[in-house]
């Protein structure tokens, strides 16, 4: 018995069908002019990773500075304006787009069974105004940067700083209404695009998550604009919202960025364990466990989202009864998560698992999440995060989930719908060891950060006590490890499109609608419009399927 | 290659030599919140030993070569519930057990000493009740429960101390308070943890911690002969304070005497507690704190007094018992006023009122 699912066709005759939406149209017009989802997607990938490559530059420069105690490489505005840049390009312009706008875009459309999303023109739409927030960013790098850190913390942000803190304010207003507008655009779609059959519960648990994380880009992107704009009007002619001078409360100005920014890391990792259901019922061949307690928990994860951004201003001078509140909300809202990676650790019980590249990052995934969300008790837990807030704790924390998790979702899905995407397989090998050196690089960089932050390192220091030196060289040399960890796909992922073996429609024999399709699709995606009957992930009814398609062969 | 295994050797032994875990505990606090903290290491890392051993045994046992048929399962009302169940119980019991040590932390003790922090870009200024000064650091006796109260003269600062694992934000326009018994004589980090510009990792400083009779030294040694009240009472008088808040029959502004503490009646029908922030309240934007009784006629003394003058002045204010001072001051001129006083002194004075208002900004 071979330890592969991976069924590739004949590669002598196979060939990637003349007519997919890659082809069908020529020229960079047909490709910036477009209304295909699909495209969109690719778009998104692009930009998205050169985005991901300027913020990853910018943590290679922060580790590097920290790897002394005195601020020797940069100067600490420097160091200053660098975090910031990273914090902002990062949230905003990779981890919030960055598996719905690409995956979620190509797939949503794909499992349901339909045409295109809901608004397609609103799609290209998000993509320029996603752009064009992006070119603000880079404008605002060039041009002198900014140092107000992805917070904006007023008064910080509003009356002492002179760097260009409108150019990043308005791109990252500009950019929200892409995140506002690619929700919507979801949420219209998995009401109204669903193909005959595709009932409520017999949708793949990714568009379930991206279903929980569109409600929150629609209800909390809208927030942050509007505290954007009263830090710009506050900079600007000074109305006094936050200035205590003029009767103002800064307290406000935590409470309205932290409304969204709070549910923004589930915007970010929702997705994020979409990706996760789909990879770990594949390659286990069996329904995902719990089906229905799986998809209920995203959107309890939505809905208790909304309600835990005080746990940020614990030790702001809240009151205290208004923390109690918050603390409880919080640990409620650990709960779901930890019931999604039980569900996901039985899905293997009594399946029939290998271990592609795909598998290998779901399985960091789950590990490196697991420690992200219980280190996130340590801070919901008001006692300990007195100690623990505002110091390396909370940048270790927010990276396993970010990272530990959503990145490692995305590579996951990027591998596992690499062949769908493009036609052409991945090499195996290579991407294995990618998995692996990712895995071992990130919690190099990032487990000695729970040290630092418990002996009480405070992050955003552009120097500190020699004591805590070595912790952080562990923490830099890992972060050059990761930094091959990353490299590596970018490499062998361009190799592959022209040298990558012929995937056909269905490489890994799994049951979403969208694997019953060539690939790569074709533009309008299904030659007629599918039925679904049966349950998602029915890999019996894919094996009665595939018994068919012989049947016909041989008669044939 | 010599020179770099030299350097990688030192590095290891530097390491294995220093290598901590957590940082002293020097407070009563902190070794109760180690304990919770230990008590999350432990269930974190049992769940995280769970995970794992299923993840891998799984992995094992129903890995295709040995099971090359996977039997669908639809899932398990007990299995869920128990993942639900128990979680939320363990998490429950963080979240009490973190809300007590939080109301400890925040509720300073009546008999606590009090010490005022002024954070500003980039340096912290401690003034002691005695009238010490000092910036970057703060002397403190150990086994006296001391507290702090913390304002931000301009933006968001964050007073850390690892070591008393306490830590608190500076907020401009605010007071907020936070306390801790030291327990252990030493020098312990102090860090400014809220990011605030240029120098923000430059915003440190030393806490001191000393015995009783070291400390009554220390204080003896860095005084200026004049108390933080007593700074109080020459601002007081140079911003002619005292030309309406004298106490006399025919006073425009209401009698401060014995006022810290009392409860208030506002001409908005409020009642208000004369705490220090009400009193700093009141002396910054006095039209929205007036007493019944009282016209609105003091001016505004925003922009025109540092934190640490309306430090002195409430400090001042807390202290005042009777207006024998406050009257006699009126007829003299011998109390030059501080720097800061005289300018602000020149265009005003007069005027009316004070205590008062709306609840304020507690924290």
């Amino acid at each position: 018995m071979s330890s592969t699912i991976v069924s590739l066709p004949d590669q002598s005759t196979a060939r990637i069908p003349k007519t997919n939406f890659i082809t069908k149209e020529n020229g960079l017009l047909s490709w910036l002019l477009t209304s295909d989802h699909k495209r969109i997607a690719i778009l998104y990938l692009i930009s998205i990773t050169f985005f991901f490559f300027i913020g990853g530059a910018m943590a290679g420069l922060i580790r590097l500075e920290l790897l002394t105690p005195q601020s020797d490489l940069m100067a600490t505005d420097t160091y200053n304006k660098v975090f910031t840049m990273h914090g902002v390009i990062m949230i905003f312009l990779f981890l919030v787009p960055s598996v719905p706008a690409t995956l979620g875009n190509f797939l949503i459309p794909l499992m349901l069974g339909a045409k295109d999303l809901a608004l397609p023109k609103v799609n290209l739409l998000s993509w320029y105004l996603y752009v064009v927030g992006g070119i603000m960013v880079l404008y605002t790098m060039v041009s002198g940067g900014v140092d107000t850190g992805w917070t904006f913390t007023t008064p910080l942000s509003t009356h002492y700083l002179n760097t260009n803190v409108i150019s990043t304010g308005l791109a990252i207003f500009v950019a929200g209404f892409s995140s506002i507008f690619t929700g919507l655009n979801f949420i219209v779609t998995i009401h109204k695009m669903r193909a005959p059959g595709m009932t409520w519960f017999r949708m793949p648990l990714f568009v379930w998550a991206h279903y929980a994380a569109s409600i929150l880009m629609v209800l909390g992107t809208p927030v942050l604009a509007i505290a954007i704009v009263l830090v710009l009007l506050e900079r600007t002619v000074g109305i006094g919202v936050f200035d205590p001078t003029k009767g103002g409360d800064p307290l406000l100005f935590q409470h309205l960025f932290w409304f969204y920014s709070h549910p923004a890391v589930y915007i970010m990792i929702l997705p994020g364990m979409g990706v996760i259901s789909e990879v770990i019922s594949t390659f286990s061949r069996k329904r995902v466990f719990g089906y229905t307690a799986v998809a209920f928990s995203s959107v309890a994860i939505a809905v208790f989202g909304f309600f835990v951004w005080e746990h940020h201003m614990f030790i702001m001078g809240v009151s205290n009864y208004s923390m109690l509140v918050f603390s409880l909300l919080t640990m409620l809202v650990a709960v779901p998560s930890a019931i999604k990676i039980f569900n996901w650790t039985f899905t293997l019980y009594k399946g029939s698992i290998t271990f592609e590249t795909p598998m290998l990052y779901a399985f960091g995934f789950m590990g490196l999440f697991t420690i992200g969300g219980l280190t996130g008790v340590f801070l919901a837990s008001s006692g300990t995060d007195i100690h623990l807030t505002e110091t390396y704790f909370i940048v270790a924390h927010f990276h396993f989930v970010m990272v530990g998790g959503m990145l490692m979702a995305f590579l996951s899905g990027i591998h596992f719908w690499w062949p769908k995407i493009t036609g052409r397989m991945y090499p195996e090998k290579i991407s294995q060891l990618a998995a692996l050196i990712t895995f071992i690089g990130f919690n190099f960089t990032f487990f000695p950060q729970f040290i630092l932050g418990t002996l009480g390192m405070p992050r955003r220091y552009a120097a500190y006590p020699p004591e805590f030196q070595i912790l952080n060289v562990f923490s830099t040399a890992g972060a050059t490890i990761l930094g091959v960890g990353y490299l590596l796909p970018i490499l062998y992922l361009t190799w592959s499109l022209k040298y990558g073996e012929i995937a056909g429609n269905n490489p890994w024999q799994a049951t979403g609608l969208e694997w019953q399709i060539q690939s790569p699709p074709l533009t309008e995606n299904f030659i007629e419009i599918p039925i679904m009957d049966h349950d998602a992930y029915d890999y019996e009814w894919l094996e009665r399927q595939n018994q068919k398609e012989k049947e016909v062969t041989s008669v044939g | 290659m010599n020179h770099i295994s030299q350097v990688l050797w030192q590095f290891l032994i530097k390491w294995l030599t220093n290598f901590q875990l957590y940082p002293p505990e020097a407070s009563k606090i902190a070794p109760q919140m180690d304990a919770l903290y230990f008590f999350m290491v432990l269930v974190s890392l049992i769940g995280l030993t769970i995970v794992i051993l299923l993840v891998v045994s799984f992995s094992i046992l129903y890995s295709k070569k040995r099971h090359p048929v996977a039997v669908q399962i639809e899932g398990s009302t007990l299995l869920e519930a128990t993942w639900t169940i128990i979680p939320l119980g363990l998490f429950l019991i963080m979240f009490v057990w973190g809300a007590l040590i939080y109301f400890r932390v925040y509720t300073p003790p009546a008999n606590a000493m009090n010490i005022y922090v002024v954070g500003k870009q980039w340096m912290w200024k401690a003034e002691h009740p005695g009238g010490q000064h000092e910036i970057n650091a703060l002397h403190i006796p150990v086994g006296r429960p001391v507290q702090l109260t913390l304002i931000s003269q301009d933006v968001f600062h964050s007073f850390s101390i690892p070591a008393f694992r306490v830590k608190r934000e500076a907020i401009p326009g605010r007071y907020t308070t936070v306390w801790f018994e030291a327990t252990t004589p030493g020098t312990y980090h102090l860090f400014c943890t809220q990011y605030c510009g240029t120098n923000h990792s430059a915003m440190i400083g030393d806490i001191v911690v000393m015995t009783p009779e070291d400390f009554k030294r220390w204080l003896a040694e860095s005084t200026s002969g004049m108390s933080l009240a007593q700074n109080g009472e020459r601002l007081f008088a140079s911003l002619s304070c005292n030309a309406c808040h004298n106490g006399r029959a025919d006073s425009r502004g209401p009698s401060l005497a014995n006022v810290y503490g009392s409860k208030l009646t506002l001409t908005s029908g409020q009642t208000a507690t004369a705490d220090e922030a009400y009193l700093r309240e009141s002396i910054l934007n006095p039209s929205d704190h007036v007493t019944q009784g009282f016209a609105p006629i003091m001016p505004t003394y925003q922009g025109q007094i540092s934190e640490d003058g309306v430090i002195a002045l409430v400090e001042y204010i807390k202290n005042l018992d009777s207006n024998y001072r406050v009257d006699q001051t009126l007829n003299t001129t011998g109390l030059l006023p501080e720097g800061e006083g005289r300018a602000a002194s020149a265009g005003t004075k007069p005027a009316g009122q004070t205590p008062a208002a709306k609840g304020t900004v507690k924290q």
